[in-house]
């Protein structure tokens, strides 16, 4: 872990768990595997619930002290929860949104737990009268896990009954366990004995609303799911996104229909595609024919087209990989991420260093290794400016200068010196630049809020008195005299406030964005190896 | 090392430097360049648009509701400049957040687990009885006093309403014992807590004074 990455850490950890976790959690990052001794056990549980943190035994073996181990990826994953709920919106609507919000909030609940307190909020929003039917929300929860969005929390290794010593772990096919439900199979929730068992479970003393037998005398707590929680699976959602970038890239280079195939491509393959793979489980022509959305009315022989051109493509997003059954196709998935991170690299050079460093950049990246005079020659560019380019993209370290001597003695006069652009270490110097950026843009939020800590405080209190006067049903008079004392510029201060909070956030997220591409190019090349 | 006859060489290809032989140095630097250099191109605006915007409230929510969780956790009051008598009797505890947080003690190692509400109560009880012991001495006397001043009272008032008087005096006998057995937390906070014979608000140090009154003050406060 870097030193931008657990300052990183330190911020978001701070946000959401306060200033407590968030000194243990930099505490444990710095120093790699501690035990007990020195920190403060609550924060620990909370990292631990959260699935951030991890135990076992430690360096002395079983009969030692217990170690705990942070992970900073996961912490990092915090940046991404909007967009894990918001896709979660899109996929499966507003209740499998609330399903991932509260679970996400929470670390890891069991589903009995979710599917209330959701079933309690969506009935808050509603108007009088109306309830939720507990059956929307559990069939949005078996979907979430039925598409592997949602994981069971992992085994916890067994603590002995002394307390002290040892802790066992037990050994379990993950993946296996990782997926297994409960007993209650999600089959069985729809049945209508379950269903009613589970309103028993919910509503004991209340009249059941939607269910026609008699509650019996159950306690709320004993669903019968106990121990087992569940957990949101990040892996899935980064597939997802993952997906998502190759096909709009698809869409932005070629056109919307071939955005379509792609997409029926990885659709097909997904389940038979192991995780990390380089390319896609083979799909044949006959089967995308089959599988394309009828709604975009293409032809076989266009298909065909479409196959082709998507092959012919320098940007090798499909590639053929055998002739049988029409012709067999696979998506590059590797090589579209590879791709991806360089046109990221490309437009970072664009937009801070002008389009003619770009072309510069762009030049050294296909070509490998130059000498100043042929890149000059090379990007048409005068020779006094395109030393002054080249040697501020050294001076930043985007292009390195590689010495291939002539003689052993290494004289300058007789050594060839190359520039050339390596894209790995450069996507892994820009990630750090970026987690630097979003370092950078909370510590400014935090400054801002802090600044302007008496304004905001002043307006949220005359908010609540406005709230309180209406609630008991003041006049127009009474409410317009507590809105002016706010003053004008107050008012505009506390706008441009507003303004700038909400622009950094974005900012944020869009970061993030970039943070994502990188990383996963990044894992795709350490996976190949 | 090598002399040059006449006219010095370098050993490089001197173009690549910018500058010719014999024309004037460039400007050295006499101060560090600045931390925030003038940008030469302005960065791209942000995009806009329906996902962005709901992406935006989505993480103010979060941001503002991971507050109020169990799972924030604040640090305790740092003690600000001189000991107060009263810090003693205001407490220092930040209320409880409105959900509880249960965590599932079985998943998580034994030696994390602090004081379960059981045991929490018998340490209170631990406390509140050595408080009573070092207090003795000095509550010793102002309680008797008390309660020979309150049992005037209800002698007098014993016609009127004697049962009342016999409730009232149970009540503070079990408020007291409440007390020693650490689980008196249905008594009437201003009055009994710690132990004190004082309401809450004799406590109040007065820093809080002069911090609400921002409505309109036409009269001078002096």
């Amino acid at each position: 872990m870097t030193a931008q990455e657990v300052r990183l850490c330190a911020l978001l950890l701070q946000e959401h768990f306060g200033e407590v976790v968030e000194k243990v959690g930099t505490h444990l990052l710095r120093s790699g595997a501690l035990n007990l001794r020195a920190l403060v056990k609550k924060s620990l549980c909370v990292l631990v619930q959260h699935g951030m943190c991890t135990f076992g035994p430690g360096r002395r073996g079983p009969a030692g002290p217990l170690e705990y181990r942070v992970s900073c990826e996961r912490i990092l994953y915090m940046l991404r929860y909007p967009r894990y709920i918001y896709t979660a919106k899109s996929l499966y609507g507003d209740t499998g949104e609330l399903v991932m919000e509260e679970i996400l909030q929470r670390g890891q609940m069991t589903m009995s737990n979710t599917v209330r307190t959701v079933a309690d909020r969506l009935t808050q929003n509603m108007e009088d009268g109306q309830s939720t039917d507990y059956n929307d929300v559990v069939t949005a929860f078996s979907r979430l896990v039925e598409t592997h969005f949602l994981q069971r929390f992992s085994e916890v290794p067994e603590s002995p009954v002394g307390g002290k010593g040892g802790v066992q772990m037990k050994m379990v096919t993950w993946v296996q366990e990782l997926q297994r439900k409960p007993n209650w199979s999600t089959q069985r929730w729809e049945s209508r004995a379950v269903h009613t068992h589970l309103c028993e479970c919910i509503y004991p003393q209340h009249q059941p609303l939607r269910c026609n037998s008699t509650p019996p005398a159950l306690s709320p707590q004993a669903c019968g799911d106990e121990g087992i929680y569940w957990q949101v699976n990040v892996e899935r959602f980064h597939l997802h996104f993952r997906h998502q970038a190759i096909i709009s890239a698809v869409a932005s280079k070629l056109d919307q229909t071939s955005s379509e195939i792609v997409r029926t491509m990885l659709r097909m393959s997904e389940v038979t595609t192991p995780a990390n793979a380089a390319y896609t489980q083979a799909v044949s022509a006959n089967e995308i024919f089959r599988a394309v959305p009828p709604s975009y009315n293409i032809s076989r022989p266009i298909l065909d087209q479409y196959l082709t051109l998507l092959v012919d493509d320098p940007m090798e997003f499909v590639g053929k990989a055998g002739d049988s059954g029409g012709g067999m196709y696979v998506v590059n998935l590797h090589r579209a991420l590879a791709n991806l991170a360089r046109a990221t690299l490309e437009s970072v050079v664009q937009e801070r260093f002008g389009s003619r460093s770009a072309r510069i950049f762009r030049l050294l990246l296909r070509k490998r290794h130059l000498e100043q005079k042929q890149v000059e020659d090379f990007a048409m560019i005068p020779a006094k400016e395109a030393k002054d380019m080249l040697y501020t993209l050294l001076s930043e370290n985007l292009v390195q200068l590689q010495e291939i001597p002539k003689t052993p003695d290494h004289a300058p006069s007789r050594t060839f010196y190359l520039y050339t652009v390596n894209q790995l270490p450069t996507a892994r110097l820009l990630l750090q630049n970026c987690y630097k950026a979003v370092g950078n843009l909370i510590d400014r939020r935090l400054f801002e809020t802090k600044e302007n800590k008496r304004h905001l405080e002043k307006s949220q209190r005359i908010e609540a008195i406005l709230g309180s006067l209406q609630a008991s049903g003041a006049e127009p008079a009474q409410l317009a005299e507590v809105e002016e004392m706010i003053t004008a510029p107050e008012r505009q201060q506390l706008e441009a406030l507003r303004h700038h909070i909400n622009k950094l956030d974005s900012s944020e997220n869009q970061v993030d964005e970039t943070i994502f591409l990188l990383e996963s190019y990044i894992k795709s090349t350490s996976c190949s190896r | 090392m090598s002399l040059g006859r006449g006219r010095t060489q370098f050993t490089f290809n001197v173009d690549s430097l910018g500058f010719g032989r014999g024309e004037a140095l460039p400007a050295s630097a006499l101060v560090p360049s600045p931390l925030f250099p003038p940008l030469q191109f302005r960065p791209v605006p942000l995009p806009t648009g329906e996902e962005v915007d709901y992406m935006l409230a989505l993480k103010q929510e979060l941001r503002a509701s991971s507050k109020i969780l169990p799972s924030h956790i604040r640090p305790g009051r740092v003690k600000i400049d001189v000991d107060r008598y009263s810090d003693k009797y205001q407490s220092g505890e930040p209320k409880h957040s409105a959900v509880e947080w249960n965590p599932d003690w079985s998943r998580l190692p034994r030696e994390l687990c602090i004081m379960g509400p059981k045991t929490r109560k018998a340490s209170e009880c631990i406390t509140a009885i050595t408080l009573l012991h070092h207090r003795h001495f000095l509550t010793f006397a102002i309680e008797m006093a008390f309660f020979h001043c309150w049992f005037q009272q209800t002698l007098e008032k014993n016609e009127k309403n004697q049962s009342e008087g016999e409730e009232d005096e149970e009540k503070k006998k079990t408020g007291e014992e409440e007390e020693e057995s650490g689980e008196g937390e249905d008594y009437d906070e201003e009055e009994f807590e710690e132990e004190t014979d004082y309401i809450m608000s004799y406590f109040d140090n007065g820093e809080d004074f002069g911090g609400d009154s921002d409505d309109n003050m036409d009269e001078a406060t002096y």
